[in-house]
């Protein structure tokens, strides 16, 4: 059996925000979507070392997410820098 | 006035006369620049000439100092900080915002701030501070953003949700009868009276963000300011959709998390009365 390690509420909520913008860009058209995918995983790569115990810094990054989340998946913009 | 203050600031009296006579020089023959400055005919030793010192302090200025909440999102891990400025009150306005501007455009122009109207019609520059900018130098002046708002940066506060409230008591007149005459809707003058004290409202969330339930409940509750611009709806004699709007509120979170504390009327930069718009809504459901 495979052992992972338990994940804390503030790490499910991190994983919940990349997989709803990997939905996201599933929506946007087919020969733009790895762009969208490349841009997600940088922004979160840009926090990678974030110390998993500074809340209030993951926090504002989880709300920055999700509004930048909101701007992005709107139907209209249909690519973005790669 | 705060720019040429600026100016005056950073290129005292002094050095602008030098400037002055340079640019005179070069607006002679190069040659007689040259000749000024050849060997053969030396300057005046500087012990002959008579000393330009730079301006002296003013013995009577005011310096206030003015602690600033400051954070910026582009480091998310630094703490929030309280920063501190001094200022000449002799060489600011009686506003605040005086202050505060000639702090961005003189001192630090890393500050952050809203303002667009500096009259209080726009409501942009709402923060937590003490006002009218008290003279008295001993005592420090403590300017925070809007209380229990997510900041964007600095003194900016994050209103989405704010607005999104305001967006879902639907503020604009519903109608499903044509007006009489095919053009306007009138009201008499008694009607429009109703109005006065909910109109002038700026949204500039004061009242809303002084409010402790507020604080606790502001996914749910709508909040002082949203809930008086309810009422200025349900109030319009012209409006046909006030069973709606009073349905729309009639749960146990919308509405009803207004204890009465009153904070809101007591903070509102317009003198209006949310706490009052709020006991006419309540009291217009439990007559129904």
């Amino acid at each position: 059996m495979v052992r992972t390690a338990r994940l804390s509420g503030l790490q499910r909520d991190v994983l919940a925000l990349y997989r709803k913008c990997l939905r996201a860009a599933r929506a946007k058209p087919a020969d733009t979507r790895p762009n969208f995918e490349a841009f997600a995983r940088r922004e979160f790569e840009k926090n990678i070392d974030r110390d998993k115990k500074d809340f209030q810094t993951i926090e504002f990054l989880l709300r920055k997410g999700e509004r930048q989340l909101e701007t992005y998946e709107a139907p209209n913009i249909t690519n973005i820098a790669g | 006035m705060a720019l040429r203050l600026a100016s005056r600031r950073f290129a005292p009296q002094v050095f602008r006369r030098g400037m002055a006579t340079t640019i005179e020089h070069t607006k002679e023959p190069i040659a007689a620049t040259a000749e000024a400055t050849s060997a053969s005919r030396p300057p005046i030793p500087a012990n002959k000439t008579s000393t330009e010192h730079e301006p002296k302090k003013d013995e009577n200025s005011r310096i206030k100092t003015f602690n600033i909440y400051r954070w910026n999102p582009d480091e998310p891990a630094s703490k929030p900080k309280m920063q501190s400025y001094t200022l000449d009150l002799n060489k600011t306005g009686p506003m605040m915002l005086d202050a505060l501007i000639r702090i961005k455009n003189e001192v630090d122009p890393t500050l952050t701030f809203r303002r667009s109207c500096r009259e209080g019609i726009c409501g942009s520059c709402a923060m937590n501070i003490d006002g009218r900018i008290p003279t008295d130098t001993a005592k420090d002046s403590k300017i925070y953003p809007l209380p229990h708002t997510y900041v964007v940066k600095d003194l900016v506060p994050d209103l989405t949700q704010f607005y999104k409230q305001y967006k879902s008591i639907k503020p604009y007149l519903q109608r499903d009868t044509p007006s009489p005459d095919g053009k306007e809707n009138l009201q008499s003058k008694e009607d429009r009276r109703k109005l006065d004290g909910l109109y002038e409202c700026i949204l500039c969330a004061c009242c809303s963000t002084s409010c402790p339930s507020y604080w606790w409940n502001s996914e749910e509750y709508l909040g002082p300011a949203v809930l008086m611009q309810s009422y200025r709806w349900i109030a319009d004699s012209r409006d046909e959709k006030t069973a709606q709007r009073k349905d729309q509120l009639n749960n146990s979170m919308s509405l009803y998390r207004c204890h009465t504390i009153l904070n809101c009327s007591r903070t509102c930069p317009k003198g209006l009365n949310p706490a009052l718009a709020i006991a006419e809504i309540k009291k217009s459901m439990a007559f129904a």
